[in-house]
């Protein structure tokens, strides 16, 4: 929990935040992009920061909640040190992705969309990375790990802490 | 960069970057499309950086960095001019051979070269490969030869020549009618005419008028808008901006899924440099005409696609569709006319103007003319793009650009349209390709993603993920999308599970029409396509799954179980050792047996299993043999000399 705090207030206390909405001059149109700039930045979109987003655009709090629950690149809650994707696109899915996504969790305890309590992987499904040639795919912090099958996953996870 | 203000200040650029250019200089051409980029293009990139330096031949070799190939299952691909020498699948390590051997002693690696599975020739131009043979790359045959980040060597390319023709010697009319008379429809899914969007839009009430680039490319599966965009912005932007003269507008926007974070990088690139030539901005040419664009990144979400969710989107709201009694063209973003297509038509654009309407249209079938880019993926032997003209029939995609199934197996289906679309099976293969032809099959067009299925492809577990990817991207506004799509989930998953029953069939078509016919936006009126396209072509498979308990393409987890055979089990511990639930019992001689109740059917045994012993079966619909008593287990060692 206290890791928890703080990210929280790493992600509040410096000016980035201010640095990104003054970049849009305060145009309510741009709220997407906006957060997704947030987002790349903390790796989560915390509470203050939804405030002074709030306040800054003239964009109600609940339309914010809106918009970050609606798109999938947002996340409400801190994320893992370690970002994986597992491709389910369709490519990846005949051959064999479901398997891979298995051993993925079975390993983690976690599913997608959730993060280890000791903030280490996160872990995402997406729709499609666009390499199908290489399916199936695996993604651990922007490295792909083409035509996966079950038994390496385990190797792969291992060069992370 | 100097400002260009007229099309013969466009010549006199063009002329003066070509003269800079010696075409007998060698060039390495390195594909750093997102594929090869996985593939370790990267590492290849900077040990051909450094190699040219170790060997002395700094300044006397150009090295470019190009877009997609879009021959991914061979990438890294690399390129050597003038004499055009392909080598596939590169790695640091081959490197420096290539620049000593193929750069300065103008050999070519054999062992580099692709080598034909049919009659192990080796090949060693691109344009000679099979799977580029058959192509007609001409929206996409750009992207191999530019570096994307570089607008010189678009401009080299004449680049821009059709923007400055249409400023320079066409009204807004004429440009409308060459466009129309291409016949050009929209690649983006639905295949409606661009040329009477356009009028629409044009003819629409409103000072202001937006046009805009659909780069939102959701369809799992399909990858060509995301190639074009990130190899060749450009051309994109070039059509865009013929677009908007034509149609009168002087805004526009490039709506880009933010998973494509080169496609972003590019195109904001291409922004830049355009600008400072004066292609984007004030008084474009001295024509007196305006036009800016600004890139909108989409946050991941599939429905945010449709035309009225984007514009939503574009507007800093959640995309969502609303009906459209009014077309977007002419209440769209901001309640303004907005004319928005696909990155693949945009990029179409230029070449229509360019070579003529009356080129364009004698490409083709009646219907749909041009070319088409597909993504051709899943079980076929030469994953990637192929650009092929539009009537070319499915059996020719799939063997003669394809290359065929892999491992032998038999071909089974064809997923075409995205989760929109529908699964076509062999008896339809030489079905002409186009809007019509595969909207009378039961599937569609959709953006161009061709998944190639083999008899390992279960049609019941293909029904399901799409409508689960579906359940997942449906915004929830409309009910017949939102509950319709929901419940016929719920039937598929228990079918795949074995708990499918005796009228599960009906009930999905019944299901399948109300969403079909009430659903506000395409993702819902479409979302059936997969089932009932699976339902009218493979009723078979469905009949096994809830009659007998059976998957008969052994995928469905529930329905199976893996087995080893005692009689052919060598006891060598590799798929023992393997199993990560530590399900498989046995040991050195003797013959190992999987506990039913741990096994976690991750099908690691079946594949670790050498296939000159073969003993991992899959079993469903029957009951799994009783694992075989402990003592005849043992087995004796055949000698060395039997064996």
């Amino acid at each position: 929990m206290k890791e928890r705090e703080e990210v929280k207030t790493a992600a509040t206390s410096n000016g980035k935040i201010d640095q990104i909405i003054d970049k849009y001059q305060g145009d309510s149109s741009a709220l997407i992009q906006v957060l997704l700039e947030i987002q790349s930045e903390h790796h989560w979109l915390p509470k203050e920061a939804l405030d002074k987003v709030s306040k800054k655009l003239e964009v109600p709090l609940n339309q914010i909640q809106h918009v970050a629950t609606f798109y999938k690149a947002f996340s409400l809650v801190p994320r893992g040190r370690h970002e994986i994707q597992v491709c389910m696109g369709t490519a990846c899915h005949i051959r064999g992705a479901p398997r891979i996504l298995d051993r993925v969790q079975d390993l983690l305890g976690i599913h997608p969309g959730e993060t280890g309590l000791d903030l280490k992987f996160s872990l995402e499904t997406v729709n499609c990375l666009g390499c199908c040639a290489l399916g199936p795919v695996m993604v651990v912090d922007g490295k792909y790990h083409g035509k996966t099958v079950p038994a390496k996953v385990e190797g792969v996870l291992k060069n992370y802490d | 960069m100097p400002r260009i203000n007229s099309p013969a200040e466009l010549e006199e650029l063009r002329k003066g970057i070509l003269s800079k250019r010696d075409p007998d200089k060698p060039c390495i051409t390195l594909c750093s499309g997102t594929a090869c980029h996985a593939s370790g293009s990267e590492d290849v990139a900077a040990s051909i950086e450094e190699e040219i330096k170790k060997q002395g031949l700094s300044g006397k070799v150009d090295f470019r960095k190009t877009g997609c190939h879009g021959f991914c299952e061979k990438g890294p691909i690399v390129v050597i001019h003038p004499e055009k020498t392909c080598y596939l699948q590169i790695e640091p390590k081959d490197v420096p051979e290539i620049i000593s051997q193929t750069i300065k002693g103008k050999k070519v690696v054999e062992r580099l070269l692709y080598t034909d599975p049919s009659t192990n020739e080796k090949i060693i131009h691109e344009s000679e490969i099979p799977f580029y043979k058959n192509q007609e790359r001409l929206v996409f045959g750009s992207n191999g030869k530019i570096d994307p980040k570089s607008i010189d060597d678009y401009l080299a390319l004449g680049g821009y020549s059709a923007l400055a023709k249409v400023l320079s010697q066409m009204t807004p009319e004429q440009v409308l009618e060459e466009v129309k008379k291409s016949n050009l429809r929209g690649r983006g899914g639905g295949g409606f005419p661009a040329g009477r969007k356009w009028e629409e839009c044009r003819n629409a009430p409103g000072e202001i008028r937006y046009v805009i680039v659909n780069a939102d490319e959701g369809d799992p599966g399909a990858y060509m808008d995301r190639s074009l965009l990130e190899g060749n912005p450009h051309s994109v932007l070039e059509g865009l901006t013929i677009g908007a003269y034509a149609i009168g507008s002087h805004e526009g926007y490039i709506y880009v899924r933010q998973e494509y974070p080169l496609a972003v990088e590019n195109v904001g690139i291409a922004i830049e440099q355009a600008q400072e030539y004066g292609f984007l901005g004030e008084n474009i040419f001295g024509s007196g005409f305006d036009f800016t664009v600004k890139v909108h990144r989409g946050a991941g979400a599939f429905v945010s696609g449709e035309s009225s969710a984007l514009m939503t989107a574009i507007e800093g709201r959640v995309g969502e569709p609303r009906p459209k009694y009014i077309h977007t063209a002419i209440k769209g973003v901001r309640d303004r006319p907005s004319c928005l297509n696909n990155v693949e038509t945009w990029a179409t654009v230029p070449l229509i103007i360019s070579k003529g309407a009356d080129w364009f249209a004698q490409l083709g079938t009646e219907g749909s003319k041009g070319t088409k880019i597909f993504s051709l993926v899943g079980k076929v032997n030469n994953t990637g793009l192929v650009e092929v003209p539009m009537g070319i029939t499915l059996r020719d995609i799939i063997y003669k650009l394809g290359g065929g199934i892999p491992g032998g197996k038999k071909f089974k289906a064809v997923q075409t349209g995205g989760p929109s679309g529908g699964c076509i099976p062999e008896e339809q293969l030489d079905m002409k390709v186009d809007f019509d032809e595969l909207a009378k099959a039961g599937s569609m067009m959709g953006s161009g993603g061709m998944i190639v299925m083999d008899e390992d492809t279960c049609m019941v577990d293909v029904a399901r993920y799409f409508l689960d990817f579906l359940s997942d991207e449906s915004c929830g506004k409309c009910v017949p999308c939102r509950e319709g799509i929901r419940q016929m989930l719920k039937i598929l998953t228990n079918i795949s599970k074995g708990k499918g029953k005796e009228g599960d069939i009906e009930l999905l078509e019944e299901l399948s029409q109300v969403t079909r016919d009430a659903s506000l936006c395409a993702l819902g009126r479409t979302a059936a396509n997969p089932v009932l396209s699976t339902i009218r072509y493979f009723r078979d498979e469905y009949e096994a799954h809830i009659k007998e308990k059976r998957c008969p393409a052994y995928v469905c987890k529930a329905l199976i179980s893996y087995y080893i055979d005692p009689e052919k089990c060598q006891a060598c511990m590799i798929c023992l050792r393997q199993c990560p639930a530590q399900a498989i019992a046995g040991g050195k001689s003797q013959i190992h047996v999987i506990d039913q109740e741990k096994c976690t059917k991750c099908g690691t045994c079946f594949e670790a299993c050498p296939p000159r012993f073969g003993a991992v079966k899959k079993i469903s619909g029957e009951p799994v043999p009783p694992p075989i008593p402990e003592e005849a287990r043992v087995i004796a060692r055949k000698s060395k000399e039997n064996e």
